[in-house]
């Protein structure tokens, strides 16, 4: 049983969040550091270049790095604070065993192995190997993400093994491989400087991608015209030259009506089109209807700020259009992108200098991680699992016959509701907090309460992790050697500062040692992350994501190189398409018809308002490590209810007061924060925290029937103003909220 | 000064329309050893319930400083390369004079040790060739520091500007703020 072995209060004594700051002065040996170690901060898919500086095996402080060229030595708070996650209070040293009525008991190695181990052989003989599942996460590196691939399939040998990117890119992934063959930006960041129009879709650069922001300022000092759609003003939209404040779920109609105005106007690059693309006309067909009036009806843009965005798009001769989970986390979400990919093929702005287009990757490793392996339907080089010719060329790398490998397993949600089925037994779980993270998390927890067995592996004891039987202490991003992929593609290196503290293990050991014990030793004989890394590049290798010829070495001398990379005197490919050779099976950009559709629950009577959810620049995903460091709680300690003016009057609601907010799933109580920065039909409500602060307790699993992604843009919502502010208690302990 | 590599030939930018409000130059600050974990650049909101507007506020480094001409102890000094520094500790008698006489606001007055402190533009870093942390770690360009020809050239729709009007009142600075193209000076009453 995976209930709570102790209350939460208990457990958060033990094992926290507890708020981590540096002494006055600075930790001992900040000044006089035993090493300085180029490495990149592990809290986006910036994946900002920094120096961490390490006395006595300990992280004491950090110093930019003002030589990688994304950011120069540029930070966000977060970047800032990182360093601070080492050394920290709350760091498992050892394994745990679950002590009903007290919590955890500390274990030796061996019986913790030991015992996951037996317990994924008793749940397997009994329901069947797919009965034991796996959760990974994006935060891991390339070689971790593929050594999590290839320990589900081989050692573990369930096919439901999948990660939190299916929360993250997934939308992104599946839209891109539609329309051009192969997932990846298309484009580096250089690309943006002499872009003529930026269209930013549903993408809040400034809190999620901060060091983004230089690069469109640059832009805009060459003249750029910057257009943001977001249905509030965030910094970005502040100063952008058209905001277009889009009702959150009405993204399509939005592009399909910009469409609309391209084919009217005949802004159209005919000769790309006929020449490089397939499905114009049906795609054009698709939205002929989608005239402005409709469209400002539907989005609830003004339809002169419509037409202004489509005459910037239509009539500019370079462009760069990028989007994020604001498009993404839908139940149409890979329609919406789709449906800004029509937009960049309509006018043939791609594969050219300062002509871009991607999605812009928000977890540290969300662009490698999605690539190699550790999602239910993939293999490493980004391949399908179901394909014959991918399944020969891994088992043939990976020397096992290819019907061990198993086939496609169920994704991150489903596995929940295959867990409230009974389908699966027992899980383990690296680098995701699902109780935090996943929609209606009422529904997730119940899930985690069925488990007969549980291990989690993780470095703090998230809030998932307080349900686990076994925890594994493993390590953070500055414990282990390794690469991860930015947001660019570019793939980069991660260098082991320190190594775990106390008795706690890489995440790589771990997962090889239960390999070994589960009697699949000889597939994972390696002796470090260089070996993982060179075993997936052959692994990659022929794959759309072929890092064959990336090696350590050249990373090192490059600062970082490209992929794809298929051979190793190839210098990698900043630039997509210049060949205009697009990698799916014909060999052109594909568009891709996108009638509008309602999102997946639109507000009514009895649920009239509608909920956004989104994040905050001071923290990173669930909070797991954030929600630890000081100053990032304290810059915006507890999620608070942005609403606007007239919404809040129409409700009585005073700045500061607490709102119940209830939805179909949950409710829960934020205090109001009243600004004009929103759209008076919507609120918006952080998602960063745990328990009762959980944002995710409101928020709808229904997915995107493609891309399984959760509906985490939008939900219809009623606000029941309590009349009181919010008790300061609250406010000060919300980062670690029960 | 001895033993220093200050680039006389770089200067401190600030734009504030480019201030996100991240807070990235708050927190590289407080790092800086001799501030105790305390900033000494300060980010609000301008009025957050109509805009999501931030504004930073460094020292501007006054070529005539008030904070100094109000000092009754002579514990703020500017040095040869026009960095008007932090209280002298020893000599520091915590009056508060210079908190309120600053038109920017920045001195600000530390309860626990009764010590003025402000910035002193990094002079650890500055004077070992370095920029200052907050200019160096801002990750929108709100905050910038070097020469001002490529200042010029990066930002063509801006002008930088160090002379502010307080009423009667004229105070040219050593830090500059980024005026539209072809402003000479900031109209503060």
């Amino acid at each position: 049983m995976a209930r709570l072995p102790a209350t939460p209060e208990q457990l958060i004594a033990a094992f926290g969040p507890h708020k981590n700051y540096p002494p006055q002065q600075g930790f001992p040996g900040r000044d006089e550091p035993d090493r300085v170690v180029k490495t990149h901060c592990c809290f986006c898919g910036m994946q900002c270049g920094i120096k961490l500086l390490v006395k006595n095996n300990r992280v004491v402080g950090f110093d930019p790095w003002e030589e990688f060229p994304y950011n120069e030595g540029r930070l966000c708070p977060k970047g800032v604070q990182r360093y601070l996650q080492n050394n920290h209070p709350d760091r498992l040293l050892h394994p745990l065993e679950r002590a009903e009525g007290t919590g955890f008991r500390r274990i030796g190695w061996d019986a913790a192995l030991d015992r996951t181990v037996s317990e994924i052989r008793r749940i397997q003989a009994t329901h069947g190997p797919h009965a034991f599942g796996m959760l990974s996460g994006v935060s891991l590196t390339n070689e971790k993400s593929y050594l999590v691939g290839k320990f589900a399939r081989l050692a573990l040998k369930t096919r439901n093994l999948d990660y939190n990117g299916r929360l993250c890119m997934v939308s992104a992934g599946a839209g891109n491989k539609k329309a051009f063959g192969l997932d990846r930006a298309s484009n580096t960041y250089a690309d943006l400087a002499h872009a003529e129009v930026i269209m930013i879709c549903g993408t809040n650069v400034s809190e999620t991608f901060p060091t983004l922001t230089h690069w469109i300022w640059q832009a805009r000092d060459n003249g750029a015209k910057l257009i943001v759609v977001d249905p509030r003003q965030t910094p970005i939209a502040r100063t952008a030259d058209l905001h277009l404040p889009v009702r959150p779920g009405r993204d399509s109609a939005l592009y399909g009506a910009l469409l609309h105005q391209l084919v009217k106007h005949d802004w159209l690059d005919h000769d790309f089109i006929a020449q490089h693309t397939t499905g114009f006309q049906a795609t054009a067909e698709a939205v002929k209807d989608y005239d402005l009036s409709w469209a400002e009806r539907e989005t609830g843009i003004v339809a002169t700020d419509i037409m202004r965005a489509a005459e910037m798009w239509g009539r500019a001769k370079t462009s760069f259009l990028l989007h994020a989970r604001g498009i993404e986390h839908h139940t149409k979400g890979v329609e919406n992108v789709l449906s800004c990919i029509n937009l960049v093929l309509a006018t043939g702005r791609i594969g050219r200098p300062y002509c871009g287009y991607g999605t812009i990757t928000g977890q540290g490793n969300g662009q490698g991680g999605r690539e190699h392996g550790h999602k239910c339907d993939q293999l490493p080089g980004n391949r399908d699992i179901e394909n014959p010719e991918h399944r020969a060329h891994v088992a043939r790398v990976w020397g096992v016959p290819e019907p061990e490998i198993p086939h496609k397993g169920l994704t991150a949600y489903e596995i929940i509701e295959a867990i409230h089925r009974g389908e699966i037994r027992g899980l383990i779980t690296i680098c995701f907090n699902p109780l935090v993270s996943l929609p209606n998390n009422n529904y997730v927890r119940a899930a985690f309460e069925k488990l007969e067995h549980y291990t989690a592996i993780d470095f703090f004891l998230n809030e998932t992790a307080r349900h686990a039987d076994i925890v594994l202490a493993g390590s953070l991003h500055e414990e282990e050697d390794g690469t991860v992929t930015t947001a660019e593609g570019r793939v980069v290196r991660i260098r082991q500062a320190v190594t775990p503290p106390g008795e706690a293990r890489t995440d790589t050991e771990i997962l090889l040692e239960l390999a070994r014990r589960l009697g699949a030793g000889d597939k994972f004989a390696f002796r470090n992350s260089e070996e993982i890394f060179t075993e997936l590049r052959h692994a990659s290798q022929g794959g759309t994501a072929d890092y064959f010829g990336i090696t350590y070495e050249k990373i090192e001398k490059t600062m970082g190189v490209f992929w794809p990379c298929p051979t190793l005197d190839h210098p990698g490919t900043p630039r997509l398409w210049e060949d205009r050779n697009f990698a799916t099976p014909d060999g052109k950009a594909h568009f891709n018809p996108v009638s509008y559709r309602d999102p997946g629950e639109t507000t009514d009577s009895e649920f009239p308002v509608i909920l956004t959810t989104g994040r905050v620049v001071s923290q990173y995903l669930s909070g797991t490590q954030t929600r630890r460091i000081g100053r990032l709680v304290d810059q915006y300690p507890e999620p608070m209810l942005e609403i606007h003016p007239e919404l809040a009057a129409k409700y009585g609601i005073r700045d500061g007061d607490l709102v119940r907010v209830a939805t179909r799933r949950g409710s829960a109580e934020f205090p109001a924060q009243i600004v004009e920065t929103i759209r008076p039909d919507t609120i918006f409500i952080p998602y960063h925290w745990p328990g009762r602060k959980s944002a995710n307790q409101l928020t709808s699993g229904e997915l995107d029937p493609i891309s399984k992604i959760p509906e985490f843009k939008v939900c219809a919502a009623q606000l029941h103003p309590l009349g009181k502010p919010e008790p300061q208690a609250d406010r000060a302990t919300a980062f670690a909220s029960t | 000064m001895q033993n220093t590599q200050i680039r006389t030939d770089e200067e401190f930018f600030v734009d504030p329309q480019r201030c996100i409000g991240c807070r990235a130059c708050e927190m590289a600050c407080a790092e800086c050893e001799t501030n105790g974990q305390t900033s000494m650049i300060h980010v609000d909101y301008v009025d957050r319930a109509v805009s999501p507007q931030t504004s930073v506020q460094v020292c501007m480094h006054c070529e005539d400083p008030a904070c100094a001409r109000v000092c009754p102890a002579d514990a703020i000094t500017k040095d040869e390369f026009g960095i008007v520094h932090t209280a002298n500790t020893a000599r520091c008698i915590s009056c508060a004079n210079c908190v309120l006489a600053c038109p920017f606001g920045v001195p600000k007055k530390i309860e626990t040790t009764q010590i003025m402190m402000k910035c002193n533009m990094c002079y650890d870093r500055t004077s070992a060739g370095k920029r200052p942390m907050c200019a160096t770690v801002c990750p929108s360009g709100a905050l910038w520091f070097g020469k001002r020809e490529k200042m010029a050239q990066m930002r063509p729709h801006s002008t930088p500007v160090n002379t502010f009007f307080f009423g009667a009142q004229t105070v040219r600075t050593k830090v500059n703020i980024m005026m539209p193209a072809g402003s000479t000076a900031l109209r503060v009453d």
